[in-house]
Protein backbone atom coordinates (compact mmCIF):
# COMPACT_ATOMS: atom_id res chain seq x y z
CA UNK A 1 0.00 0.00 0.00
CA UNK A 2 3.15 2.53 1.35
CA UNK A 3 4.59 1.62 -1.79
CA UNK A 4 1.03 2.39 -4.34
CA UNK A 5 1.06 5.86 -2.36
CA UNK A 6 4.63 6.58 -3.04
CA UNK A 7 4.23 5.64 -6.80
CA UNK A 8 0.91 8.13 -7.28
CA UNK A 9 2.72 10.82 -5.48
CA UNK A 10 5.03 10.63 -8.43
CA UNK A 11 2.92 10.49 -10.87
CA UNK A 12 1.02 13.75 -9.64
CA UNK A 13 4.35 14.99 -9.47
CA UNK A 14 5.02 14.62 -13.00
CA UNK A 15 1.48 15.54 -13.64
CA UNK A 16 2.30 19.03 -12.11
CA UNK A 17 5.68 19.56 -13.54
CA UNK A 18 3.96 19.14 -16.94
CA UNK A 19 1.09 21.12 -16.67
CA UNK A 20 3.30 24.08 -15.07
CA UNK A 21 5.65 23.87 -18.48
CA UNK A 22 2.94 23.79 -20.55
CA UNK A 23 0.82 26.69 -18.81
CA UNK A 24 3.97 28.74 -19.10
CA UNK A 25 4.54 27.54 -23.06
CA UNK A 26 0.45 28.60 -23.87
CA UNK A 27 1.43 32.24 -21.96
CA UNK A 28 4.42 32.52 -24.23
CA UNK A 29 6.63 32.71 -21.08
CA UNK A 30 8.69 29.88 -22.41
CA UNK A 31 9.83 30.59 -25.83
CA UNK A 32 10.59 28.12 -28.64
CA UNK A 33 14.46 28.37 -27.63
CA UNK A 34 13.44 27.18 -24.21
CA UNK A 35 11.29 24.83 -25.54
CA UNK A 36 13.57 23.38 -27.75
CA UNK A 37 16.18 22.82 -24.60
CA UNK A 38 13.32 21.42 -22.95
CA UNK A 39 12.64 18.52 -25.87
CA UNK A 40 16.44 18.04 -26.00
CA UNK A 41 16.90 18.05 -21.72
CA UNK A 42 14.06 15.27 -22.11
CA UNK A 43 15.74 13.45 -24.93
CA UNK A 44 19.34 13.36 -22.90
CA UNK A 45 16.87 12.13 -19.85
CA UNK A 46 16.18 9.39 -21.84
CA UNK A 47 19.06 8.65 -23.20
CA UNK A 48 20.91 8.45 -19.69
CA UNK A 49 18.35 6.53 -17.86
CA UNK A 50 18.74 3.53 -20.85
CA UNK A 51 22.09 3.88 -20.56
CA UNK A 52 22.05 3.30 -16.63
CA UNK A 53 20.21 0.22 -16.68
CA UNK A 54 22.87 -1.35 -18.90
CA UNK A 55 25.97 0.12 -17.29
CA UNK A 56 25.08 1.33 -13.54
CA UNK A 57 22.34 -0.95 -13.05
CA UNK A 58 24.07 -4.27 -14.74
CA UNK A 59 27.49 -3.27 -14.62
CA UNK A 60 28.16 -4.20 -18.63
CA UNK A 61 30.26 -1.47 -19.76
CA UNK A 62 29.06 -0.29 -23.32
CA UNK A 63 29.96 2.74 -25.35
CA UNK A 64 27.68 2.20 -28.51
CA UNK A 65 24.54 3.93 -26.80
CA UNK A 66 24.68 6.00 -29.94
CA UNK A 67 24.42 3.24 -32.54
CA UNK A 68 20.52 2.26 -30.79
CA UNK A 69 19.96 5.83 -31.10
CA UNK A 70 20.51 5.94 -35.08
CA UNK A 71 18.28 2.64 -35.21
CA UNK A 72 15.64 4.57 -33.66
CA UNK A 73 15.63 7.74 -35.21
CA UNK A 74 15.86 5.97 -38.74
CA UNK A 75 12.99 3.80 -38.39
CA UNK A 76 10.96 6.64 -36.88
CA UNK A 77 11.88 8.86 -39.65
CA UNK A 78 11.65 5.68 -42.08
CA UNK A 79 8.08 5.38 -40.38
CA UNK A 80 6.56 8.58 -40.54
CA UNK A 81 8.42 10.24 -44.03
CA UNK A 82 8.23 6.73 -46.31
CA UNK A 83 5.63 4.50 -44.73
CA UNK A 84 3.19 7.25 -43.49
CA UNK A 85 2.76 6.62 -39.98
CA UNK A 86 1.41 8.35 -37.38
CA UNK A 87 4.08 9.64 -34.73
CA UNK A 88 3.27 7.42 -32.02
CA UNK A 89 3.53 4.70 -34.12
CA UNK A 90 6.54 5.59 -35.72
CA UNK A 91 8.23 6.38 -32.48
CA UNK A 92 6.82 2.33 -31.43
CA UNK A 93 8.55 1.31 -34.74
CA UNK A 94 11.62 2.80 -33.92
CA UNK A 95 12.28 1.65 -30.43
CA UNK A 96 11.56 -1.97 -31.16
CA UNK A 97 13.93 -2.34 -34.29
CA UNK A 98 16.09 -0.54 -31.51
CA UNK A 99 15.52 -3.39 -29.12
CA UNK A 100 16.23 -5.94 -31.42
CA UNK A 101 19.62 -4.40 -32.92
CA UNK A 102 19.98 -4.40 -28.93
CA UNK A 103 19.38 -8.27 -28.64
CA UNK A 104 21.35 -8.81 -31.76
CA UNK A 105 24.34 -7.26 -30.60
CA UNK A 106 23.70 -8.10 -27.12
CA UNK A 107 23.75 -11.85 -27.49
CA UNK A 108 27.27 -12.56 -29.11
CA UNK A 109 29.16 -9.38 -27.11
CA UNK A 110 27.77 -9.60 -23.71
CA UNK A 111 30.07 -12.72 -23.02
CA UNK A 112 32.69 -10.74 -23.43
CA UNK A 113 33.64 -8.22 -19.98
CA UNK A 114 34.87 -4.88 -18.81
CA UNK A 115 37.01 -3.16 -22.34
CA UNK A 116 36.88 -5.46 -24.17
CA UNK A 117 33.16 -5.43 -24.15
CA UNK A 118 33.16 -1.62 -24.73
CA UNK A 119 35.51 -1.79 -28.05
CA UNK A 120 32.57 -4.76 -29.22
CA UNK A 121 29.93 -2.29 -28.29
CA UNK A 122 31.67 1.05 -29.73
CA UNK A 123 32.38 -1.45 -32.89
CA UNK A 124 28.68 -2.10 -32.91
CA UNK A 125 27.77 1.40 -33.15
CA UNK A 126 30.12 2.53 -35.98
CA UNK A 127 28.65 -0.85 -37.76
CA UNK A 128 25.11 0.51 -37.41
CA UNK A 129 26.48 3.83 -38.69
CA UNK A 130 28.44 3.05 -41.13
CA UNK A 131 25.30 1.02 -42.48
CA UNK A 132 23.23 3.90 -42.75
CA UNK A 133 25.53 6.13 -44.46
CA UNK A 134 25.71 3.76 -47.14
CA UNK A 135 21.67 2.99 -47.44
CA UNK A 136 20.11 5.28 -50.48
CA UNK A 137 17.12 4.37 -49.23
CA UNK A 138 17.50 7.15 -46.44
CA UNK A 139 19.15 8.92 -48.01
CA UNK A 140 23.20 7.67 -47.51
CA UNK A 141 25.23 10.64 -45.75
CA UNK A 142 23.08 13.55 -46.82
CA UNK A 143 20.65 12.26 -44.18
CA UNK A 144 16.90 11.94 -44.46
CA UNK A 145 14.46 14.62 -43.97
CA UNK A 146 11.95 14.20 -41.42
CA UNK A 147 9.10 16.50 -40.56
CA UNK A 148 9.21 18.60 -36.84
CA UNK A 149 6.58 16.95 -35.11
CA UNK A 150 8.44 16.35 -31.55
CA UNK A 151 6.42 18.44 -28.96
CA UNK A 152 7.39 18.97 -25.31
CA UNK A 153 3.63 16.77 -24.91
CA UNK A 154 5.83 13.81 -26.70
CA UNK A 155 8.81 14.63 -25.14
CA UNK A 156 8.01 14.49 -21.54
CA UNK A 157 5.46 11.65 -21.49
CA UNK A 158 8.33 9.56 -23.01
CA UNK A 159 10.59 10.77 -20.46
CA UNK A 160 8.09 9.63 -17.46
CA UNK A 161 7.60 6.11 -19.01
CA UNK A 162 10.59 5.38 -19.72
CA UNK A 163 12.08 6.66 -15.84
CA UNK A 164 8.76 4.34 -14.43
CA UNK A 165 9.06 1.47 -16.33
CA UNK A 166 13.05 1.18 -15.41
CA UNK A 167 12.52 2.22 -12.28
CA UNK A 168 10.11 -0.51 -11.55
CA UNK A 169 12.37 -2.95 -13.79
CA UNK A 170 15.05 -1.95 -10.83
CA UNK A 171 13.05 -2.63 -8.02
CA UNK A 172 12.22 -6.05 -8.50
CA UNK A 173 13.68 -9.38 -8.67
CA UNK A 174 14.71 -8.57 -12.04
CA UNK A 175 16.64 -5.53 -11.08
CA UNK A 176 17.68 -7.43 -8.54
CA UNK A 177 19.27 -9.88 -10.13
CA UNK A 178 20.89 -7.15 -12.84
CA UNK A 179 22.34 -5.26 -9.57
CA UNK A 180 24.11 -8.83 -8.34
CA UNK A 181 25.73 -9.49 -11.78
CA UNK A 182 26.75 -6.25 -11.24
CA UNK A 183 28.42 -6.69 -7.79
CA UNK A 184 29.45 -10.35 -8.49
CA UNK A 185 28.58 -12.19 -11.68
CA UNK A 186 30.20 -15.58 -10.02
CA UNK A 187 28.11 -15.36 -7.26
CA UNK A 188 24.78 -14.14 -9.06
CA UNK A 189 25.14 -17.25 -11.06
CA UNK A 190 25.71 -19.77 -8.05
CA UNK A 191 22.59 -18.39 -6.70
CA UNK A 192 20.38 -19.40 -9.36
CA UNK A 193 20.55 -16.27 -11.60
CA UNK A 194 20.19 -16.64 -15.12
CA UNK A 195 23.25 -14.12 -15.66
CA UNK A 196 23.17 -13.97 -19.64
CA UNK A 197 19.37 -13.51 -19.85
CA UNK A 198 19.63 -10.69 -17.49
CA UNK A 199 22.62 -9.09 -19.33
CA UNK A 200 20.24 -9.43 -22.79
CA UNK A 201 17.35 -8.43 -21.42
CA UNK A 202 18.92 -5.03 -19.69
CA UNK A 203 20.77 -4.56 -22.71
CA UNK A 204 17.35 -4.88 -24.92
CA UNK A 205 14.88 -2.51 -22.51
CA UNK A 206 18.19 -0.37 -22.46
CA UNK A 207 18.08 -0.25 -26.46
CA UNK A 208 14.50 0.41 -26.58
CA UNK A 209 14.37 3.12 -24.97
CA UNK A 210 17.63 4.63 -26.34
CA UNK A 211 15.58 4.02 -29.46
CA UNK A 212 12.17 6.11 -28.20
CA UNK A 213 14.72 9.35 -27.81
CA UNK A 214 16.56 8.63 -30.88
CA UNK A 215 12.83 8.60 -32.57
CA UNK A 216 11.64 11.84 -30.73
CA UNK A 217 15.23 13.58 -31.65
CA UNK A 218 14.61 12.43 -35.24
CA UNK A 219 11.37 14.59 -35.05
CA UNK A 220 12.84 17.90 -33.53
CA UNK A 221 15.07 18.70 -36.26
CA UNK A 222 14.12 18.61 -39.50
CA UNK A 223 17.21 16.18 -41.25
CA UNK A 224 18.93 13.71 -39.59
CA UNK A 225 22.47 12.50 -40.36
CA UNK A 226 24.51 9.63 -39.78
CA UNK A 227 27.38 11.45 -38.79
CA UNK A 228 25.22 12.51 -35.50
CA UNK A 229 25.05 9.09 -34.18
CA UNK A 230 29.40 9.09 -34.27
CA UNK A 231 31.27 7.59 -31.59
CA UNK A 232 31.09 11.01 -29.66
CA UNK A 233 27.56 10.96 -29.08
CA UNK A 234 28.07 7.48 -27.18
CA UNK A 235 30.51 9.42 -24.84
CA UNK A 236 28.26 12.56 -24.06
CA UNK A 237 25.08 9.79 -23.20
CA UNK A 238 28.37 7.91 -21.32
CA UNK A 239 29.29 11.50 -19.60
CA UNK A 240 25.67 11.68 -18.51
CA UNK A 241 25.60 8.24 -16.72
CA UNK A 242 29.38 8.41 -14.92
CA UNK A 243 28.75 12.27 -14.23
CA UNK A 244 25.19 11.45 -12.31
CA UNK A 245 26.68 8.59 -10.39
CA UNK A 246 26.97 4.89 -11.42
CA UNK A 247 24.37 3.05 -9.76
CA UNK A 248 21.57 6.23 -9.70
CA UNK A 249 19.05 6.56 -11.24
CA UNK A 250 18.10 10.35 -10.40
CA UNK A 251 21.91 10.95 -10.62
CA UNK A 252 21.47 10.13 -14.23
CA UNK A 253 18.22 12.54 -14.67
CA UNK A 254 20.11 15.28 -12.47
CA UNK A 255 23.24 15.20 -14.70
CA UNK A 256 21.42 14.86 -17.96
CA UNK A 257 19.60 18.22 -16.99
CA UNK A 258 22.62 19.65 -15.51
CA UNK A 259 24.59 19.22 -18.44
CA UNK A 260 21.96 20.11 -20.82
CA UNK A 261 21.79 23.42 -19.67
CA UNK A 262 25.35 23.89 -19.65
CA UNK A 263 25.52 22.63 -23.32
CA UNK A 264 23.01 24.98 -24.06
CA UNK A 265 24.03 28.11 -22.29
CA UNK A 266 27.59 27.64 -23.86
CA UNK A 267 26.01 27.93 -27.39
CA UNK A 268 26.75 31.66 -26.56
CA UNK A 269 30.15 31.12 -26.40
CA UNK A 270 31.57 29.23 -29.39
CA UNK A 271 35.09 29.87 -28.98
CA UNK A 272 35.70 28.69 -25.41
CA UNK A 273 32.57 25.86 -25.39
CA UNK A 274 34.26 22.74 -25.04
CA UNK A 275 37.22 24.87 -22.65
CA UNK A 276 34.42 25.66 -20.39
CA UNK A 277 32.63 22.21 -20.76
CA UNK A 278 35.70 20.26 -19.84
CA UNK A 279 36.34 22.27 -17.19
CA UNK A 280 33.21 21.92 -15.67
CA UNK A 281 33.35 17.82 -15.81
CA UNK A 282 36.74 17.67 -14.53
CA UNK A 283 35.18 19.79 -11.51
CA UNK A 284 32.61 17.27 -10.84
CA UNK A 285 34.67 14.80 -11.02
CA UNK A 286 37.05 16.38 -8.70
CA UNK A 287 34.41 16.78 -5.73
CA UNK A 288 32.19 14.51 -6.46
CA UNK A 289 34.16 11.83 -7.76
CA UNK A 290 31.90 9.06 -7.50
CA UNK A 291 28.95 11.47 -9.47
CA UNK A 292 26.91 14.19 -8.16
CA UNK A 293 24.53 11.49 -6.69
CA UNK A 294 27.12 8.67 -6.05
CA UNK A 295 25.06 5.61 -5.86
CA UNK A 296 22.34 6.99 -3.81
CA UNK A 297 18.88 8.41 -5.18
CA UNK A 298 17.09 11.57 -4.76
CA UNK A 299 14.48 9.56 -2.46
CA UNK A 300 16.81 8.27 -0.63
CA UNK A 301 17.07 11.38 1.11
CA UNK A 302 13.74 11.20 1.99
CA UNK A 303 13.28 8.33 3.50
CA UNK A 304 16.73 9.63 6.15
CA UNK A 305 14.28 11.91 7.11
CA UNK A 306 11.42 9.40 7.70
CA UNK A 307 13.71 6.98 9.80
CA UNK A 308 14.99 9.91 11.92
CA UNK A 309 11.50 10.88 12.66
CA UNK A 310 10.18 7.88 13.52
CA UNK A 311 12.97 6.93 15.82
CA UNK A 312 12.54 9.95 17.60
CA UNK B 1 20.34 -48.03 4.17
CA UNK B 2 19.18 -44.66 3.05
CA UNK B 3 18.77 -43.30 -0.26
CA UNK B 4 21.45 -41.57 -2.34
CA UNK B 5 21.31 -37.96 -3.13
CA UNK B 6 24.79 -37.09 -4.85
CA UNK B 7 27.12 -39.34 -6.07
CA UNK B 8 30.53 -38.91 -8.32
CA UNK B 9 31.89 -41.13 -10.65
CA UNK B 10 35.95 -41.03 -11.79
CA UNK B 11 35.29 -37.04 -11.97
CA UNK B 12 38.54 -35.45 -13.14
CA UNK B 13 39.57 -32.21 -14.48
CA UNK B 14 42.26 -30.83 -16.22
CA UNK B 15 43.89 -27.16 -16.93
CA UNK B 16 46.09 -27.29 -20.13
CA UNK B 17 48.31 -30.55 -18.64
CA UNK B 18 47.64 -30.07 -15.24
CA UNK B 19 45.78 -32.72 -13.42
CA UNK B 20 44.03 -30.61 -10.64
CA UNK B 21 41.48 -33.54 -9.88
CA UNK B 22 41.27 -36.78 -10.97
CA UNK B 23 39.27 -40.14 -10.66
CA UNK B 24 37.56 -39.05 -7.66
CA UNK B 25 34.38 -41.69 -6.21
CA UNK B 26 32.29 -40.25 -4.17
CA UNK B 27 28.71 -40.40 -2.45
CA UNK B 28 26.61 -38.69 -0.59
CA UNK B 29 23.32 -39.89 0.99
CA UNK B 30 20.59 -37.92 2.33
CA UNK B 31 20.73 -36.22 5.18
CA UNK B 32 24.40 -36.73 5.84
CA UNK B 33 26.91 -34.15 6.80
CA UNK B 34 30.42 -34.79 5.19
CA UNK B 35 33.76 -33.40 5.05
CA UNK B 36 35.95 -32.47 2.21
CA UNK B 37 39.38 -31.84 3.90
CA UNK B 38 43.13 -31.73 2.36
CA UNK B 39 46.16 -29.36 2.20
CA UNK B 40 46.20 -26.63 0.07
CA UNK B 41 46.07 -27.31 -3.17
CA UNK B 42 44.83 -30.91 -3.02
CA UNK B 43 41.86 -29.46 -5.27
CA UNK B 44 39.06 -28.64 -2.94
CA UNK B 45 37.73 -25.82 -4.01
CA UNK B 46 38.12 -26.96 -7.53
CA UNK B 47 35.89 -30.62 -6.59
CA UNK B 48 33.14 -27.62 -5.39
CA UNK B 49 33.77 -25.46 -8.90
CA UNK B 50 32.94 -28.70 -11.02
CA UNK B 51 29.92 -29.57 -8.69
CA UNK B 52 28.56 -26.71 -9.10
CA UNK B 53 28.92 -26.30 -12.78
CA UNK B 54 31.44 -22.97 -12.70
CA UNK B 55 34.00 -25.84 -14.07
CA UNK B 56 32.79 -28.70 -16.53
CA UNK B 57 34.73 -31.70 -15.56
CA UNK B 58 36.99 -33.62 -18.55
CA UNK B 59 35.88 -36.58 -17.33
CA UNK B 60 33.77 -39.02 -15.39
CA UNK B 61 30.25 -38.20 -14.01
CA UNK B 62 28.24 -36.43 -11.81
CA UNK B 63 24.67 -37.47 -10.77
CA UNK B 64 22.61 -35.56 -8.50
CA UNK B 65 18.83 -36.56 -7.42
CA UNK B 66 18.91 -39.08 -10.25
CA UNK B 67 19.88 -36.42 -12.71
CA UNK B 68 23.54 -36.02 -14.39
CA UNK B 69 24.45 -32.72 -13.48
CA UNK B 70 28.02 -32.08 -15.00
CA UNK B 71 28.82 -29.35 -16.78
CA UNK B 72 25.29 -27.92 -16.71
CA UNK B 73 25.48 -23.98 -16.15
CA UNK B 74 25.62 -23.12 -12.58
CA UNK B 75 22.66 -21.06 -12.23
CA UNK B 76 20.55 -24.22 -13.66
CA UNK B 77 22.70 -26.56 -11.02
CA UNK B 78 21.12 -24.27 -8.42
CA UNK B 79 17.50 -24.80 -9.56
CA UNK B 80 18.51 -28.30 -9.60
CA UNK B 81 18.99 -28.39 -5.37
CA UNK B 82 22.72 -27.55 -4.58
CA UNK B 83 24.10 -24.17 -3.56
CA UNK B 84 26.91 -22.63 -2.10
CA UNK B 85 29.23 -20.72 -0.16
CA UNK B 86 32.54 -19.01 -0.97
CA UNK B 87 36.21 -19.54 0.15
CA UNK B 88 36.41 -16.09 -0.25
CA UNK B 89 32.97 -14.31 1.02
CA UNK B 90 31.52 -13.38 -2.49
CA UNK B 91 28.05 -11.13 -1.10
CA UNK B 92 27.17 -8.58 -3.03
CA UNK B 93 29.10 -5.93 -1.41
CA UNK B 94 26.42 -2.82 -2.09
CA UNK B 95 23.46 -4.10 -1.93
CA UNK B 96 21.96 -4.78 1.69
CA UNK B 97 21.87 -7.56 3.83
CA UNK B 98 18.00 -8.16 3.42
CA UNK B 99 18.76 -7.82 -0.70
CA UNK B 100 21.56 -10.26 -0.51
CA UNK B 101 19.01 -12.76 0.77
CA UNK B 102 16.00 -12.17 -1.67
CA UNK B 103 18.92 -12.52 -4.83
CA UNK B 104 19.11 -15.85 -3.60
CA UNK B 105 15.86 -16.46 -3.70
CA UNK B 106 14.92 -15.14 -7.11
CA UNK B 107 15.04 -19.01 -8.66
CA UNK B 108 11.84 -19.62 -6.02
CA UNK B 109 9.83 -16.64 -7.13
CA UNK B 110 7.72 -16.94 -10.25
CA UNK B 111 6.07 -13.20 -10.70
CA UNK B 112 7.68 -12.38 -14.69
CA UNK B 113 9.44 -9.26 -15.98
CA UNK B 114 6.28 -7.86 -17.68
CA UNK B 115 4.46 -8.41 -13.98
CA UNK B 116 6.95 -6.36 -12.47
CA UNK B 117 7.34 -3.43 -15.04
CA UNK B 118 3.82 -3.10 -14.90
CA UNK B 119 3.26 -3.55 -11.46
CA UNK B 120 0.41 -6.20 -11.88
CA UNK B 121 -0.83 -8.10 -8.67
CA UNK B 122 1.18 -10.76 -9.31
CA UNK B 123 4.55 -8.63 -9.11
CA UNK B 124 3.40 -7.37 -5.06
CA UNK B 125 2.43 -10.91 -4.07
CA UNK B 126 5.74 -12.48 -5.27
CA UNK B 127 8.07 -9.46 -3.74
CA UNK B 128 5.73 -9.94 -0.50
CA UNK B 129 6.53 -13.88 -0.45
CA UNK B 130 10.60 -12.74 -1.31
CA UNK B 131 10.90 -10.49 1.27
CA UNK B 132 8.53 -12.96 4.20
CA UNK B 133 10.87 -16.03 3.37
CA UNK B 134 14.15 -13.83 3.19
CA UNK B 135 13.70 -11.98 6.65
CA UNK B 136 12.76 -15.65 8.22
CA UNK B 137 16.42 -16.86 6.78
CA UNK B 138 18.00 -13.90 8.53
CA UNK B 139 15.83 -14.67 11.63
CA UNK B 140 17.64 -17.65 12.04
CA UNK B 141 21.10 -16.63 11.58
CA UNK B 142 20.69 -13.55 13.63
CA UNK B 143 20.99 -11.13 11.11
CA UNK B 144 17.50 -9.51 10.88
CA UNK B 145 18.90 -6.59 12.88
CA UNK B 146 21.23 -5.90 10.02
CA UNK B 147 19.17 -6.10 7.10
CA UNK B 148 18.94 -2.68 6.10
CA UNK B 149 22.85 -2.43 6.29
CA UNK B 150 25.13 -2.88 3.40
CA UNK B 151 26.40 -6.51 3.63
CA UNK B 152 30.05 -4.42 2.88
CA UNK B 153 29.31 -2.96 6.60
CA UNK B 154 29.11 -6.24 8.18
CA UNK B 155 31.84 -7.41 10.56
CA UNK B 156 33.45 -10.42 8.89
CA UNK B 157 32.22 -13.20 11.30
CA UNK B 158 28.61 -11.65 10.04
CA UNK B 159 29.18 -12.38 6.52
CA UNK B 160 30.25 -15.81 6.83
CA UNK B 161 26.98 -16.33 8.14
CA UNK B 162 25.24 -13.87 5.57
CA UNK B 163 26.77 -16.05 3.12
CA UNK B 164 25.48 -19.13 4.46
CA UNK B 165 21.77 -17.60 5.13
CA UNK B 166 22.31 -17.10 1.00
CA UNK B 167 23.05 -20.49 0.10
CA UNK B 168 20.32 -21.58 2.35
CA UNK B 169 17.55 -18.87 0.85
CA UNK B 170 18.25 -20.28 -2.99
CA UNK B 171 15.88 -23.39 -1.62
CA UNK B 172 18.88 -26.23 -2.07
CA UNK B 173 18.51 -29.95 -0.65
CA UNK B 174 22.71 -30.08 -0.98
CA UNK B 175 24.38 -27.17 0.86
CA UNK B 176 28.51 -26.85 -0.13
CA UNK B 177 30.25 -25.11 2.41
CA UNK B 178 33.93 -23.82 1.15
CA UNK B 179 35.21 -23.32 4.47
CA UNK B 180 32.59 -21.66 6.84
CA UNK B 181 34.59 -20.72 9.34
CA UNK B 182 37.61 -19.55 7.92
CA UNK B 183 39.18 -16.29 9.79
CA UNK B 184 36.61 -16.91 12.62
CA UNK B 185 37.90 -17.03 16.76
CA UNK B 186 36.75 -20.42 18.61
CA UNK B 187 33.70 -18.88 19.94
CA UNK B 188 32.47 -17.96 16.32
CA UNK B 189 33.37 -21.31 15.27
CA UNK B 190 31.65 -22.75 18.08
CA UNK B 191 28.39 -21.05 17.25
CA UNK B 192 28.51 -22.07 13.82
CA UNK B 193 28.83 -25.29 14.77
CA UNK B 194 25.94 -25.54 16.53
CA UNK B 195 24.42 -23.52 13.33
CA UNK B 196 25.17 -25.84 10.83
CA UNK B 197 23.61 -28.62 12.95
CA UNK B 198 20.42 -26.56 13.20
CA UNK B 199 20.15 -25.69 9.65
CA UNK B 200 20.73 -29.74 9.02
CA UNK B 201 17.59 -30.38 10.75
CA UNK B 202 15.49 -27.55 10.04
CA UNK B 203 15.75 -27.65 6.12
CA UNK B 204 16.37 -31.57 6.11
CA UNK B 205 19.62 -30.65 4.30
CA UNK B 206 22.74 -32.78 3.15
CA UNK B 207 25.62 -30.64 3.78
CA UNK B 208 29.55 -31.22 2.43
CA UNK B 209 31.97 -29.36 3.92
CA UNK B 210 34.78 -27.87 3.35
CA UNK B 211 36.99 -27.24 6.63
CA UNK B 212 40.47 -26.53 7.46
CA UNK B 213 39.84 -26.24 11.05
CA UNK B 214 40.56 -29.99 12.35
CA UNK B 215 38.08 -29.93 15.44
CA UNK B 216 35.40 -28.49 13.66
CA UNK B 217 35.26 -31.17 10.58
CA UNK B 218 36.30 -34.09 13.10
CA UNK B 219 33.09 -32.77 15.67
CA UNK B 220 30.08 -32.76 13.27
CA UNK B 221 30.93 -34.45 10.43
CA UNK B 222 29.85 -38.30 9.89
CA UNK B 223 32.46 -39.04 6.91
CA UNK B 224 35.38 -37.40 6.13
CA UNK B 225 37.13 -37.45 2.55
CA UNK B 226 40.30 -36.91 2.21
CA UNK B 227 41.91 -35.29 -0.89
CA UNK B 228 45.53 -34.86 -1.80
CA UNK B 229 47.22 -33.70 -4.92
CA UNK B 230 44.03 -34.27 -6.43
CA UNK B 231 42.77 -38.02 -5.73
CA UNK B 232 41.10 -39.85 -2.83
CA UNK B 233 43.65 -41.27 -0.54
CA UNK B 234 41.13 -41.52 2.19
CA UNK B 235 37.58 -41.86 3.38
CA UNK B 236 35.52 -42.90 6.24
CA UNK B 237 34.46 -41.85 9.50
CA UNK B 238 36.67 -39.42 11.60
CA UNK B 239 38.06 -41.82 13.46
CA UNK B 240 39.01 -44.04 10.46
CA UNK B 241 40.43 -41.21 8.92
CA UNK B 242 42.49 -39.82 11.55
CA UNK B 243 44.22 -43.05 11.87
CA UNK B 244 44.87 -43.73 8.23
CA UNK B 245 48.80 -43.35 8.13
CA UNK B 246 48.53 -41.68 4.37
CA UNK B 247 46.60 -38.77 5.82
CA UNK B 248 48.71 -38.64 8.59
CA UNK B 249 51.68 -38.24 6.63
CA UNK B 250 49.76 -36.17 3.44
CA UNK B 251 48.03 -33.82 5.68
CA UNK B 252 47.74 -33.89 9.45
CA UNK B 253 51.00 -34.46 9.80
CA UNK B 254 52.15 -33.23 13.24
CA UNK B 255 49.00 -32.45 14.73
CA UNK B 256 48.15 -35.91 15.31
CA UNK B 257 51.24 -36.69 16.79
CA UNK B 258 51.38 -34.33 19.64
Amino acid sequence: MKKSKAFWGYIVLALVIYAVVQVLINSGVLNMYYQNMLITMCINIMLAVSLHIIIGITGQFSIGHAGFMAVGAYLSAIGTMKLELPFVSAIILGAVVAALAGLLVGIPTLRLKGDYLAIATLGFAEIIRIIFVNIEYVGGAAGIQVRHQATWTYAFFAVVITILVIANFTKSRHGRACIAIREDEIAADAMGINTTYYKVIAFAIGSFFAGVAGAIYAHNFYIIQPTTFNFLKSFDILIFVVLGGLGSLSGSVVAAIFLTVVTTYLQGFPETRMIIYSLVLILVMLYRPKGLMGTKEVTDLFKFGKKGGSKA
Amino acid sequence: MSETLLKVDNLGITFGGLKAVQKVNMYLNRGELVGLIGPNGAGKTTMFNMLTGVYAPTEGSIVFGGKSIAGLDPYKVTRQGISRTFQNIRLFKELSVLDNVKVANHGLAKHNLLSSIFRLPSHFKGEAKMEEESLAFLKIFGLDVYKDELAKNLPYGMQRRLEIARALAAGPKLLLLDEPAAGMNPQETHDLMELIAFIRKEFNLTILLIEHDMHLVMGICERIYVLDHGQLIADGTPAEVRNNPKVIEAYLGEEVTE
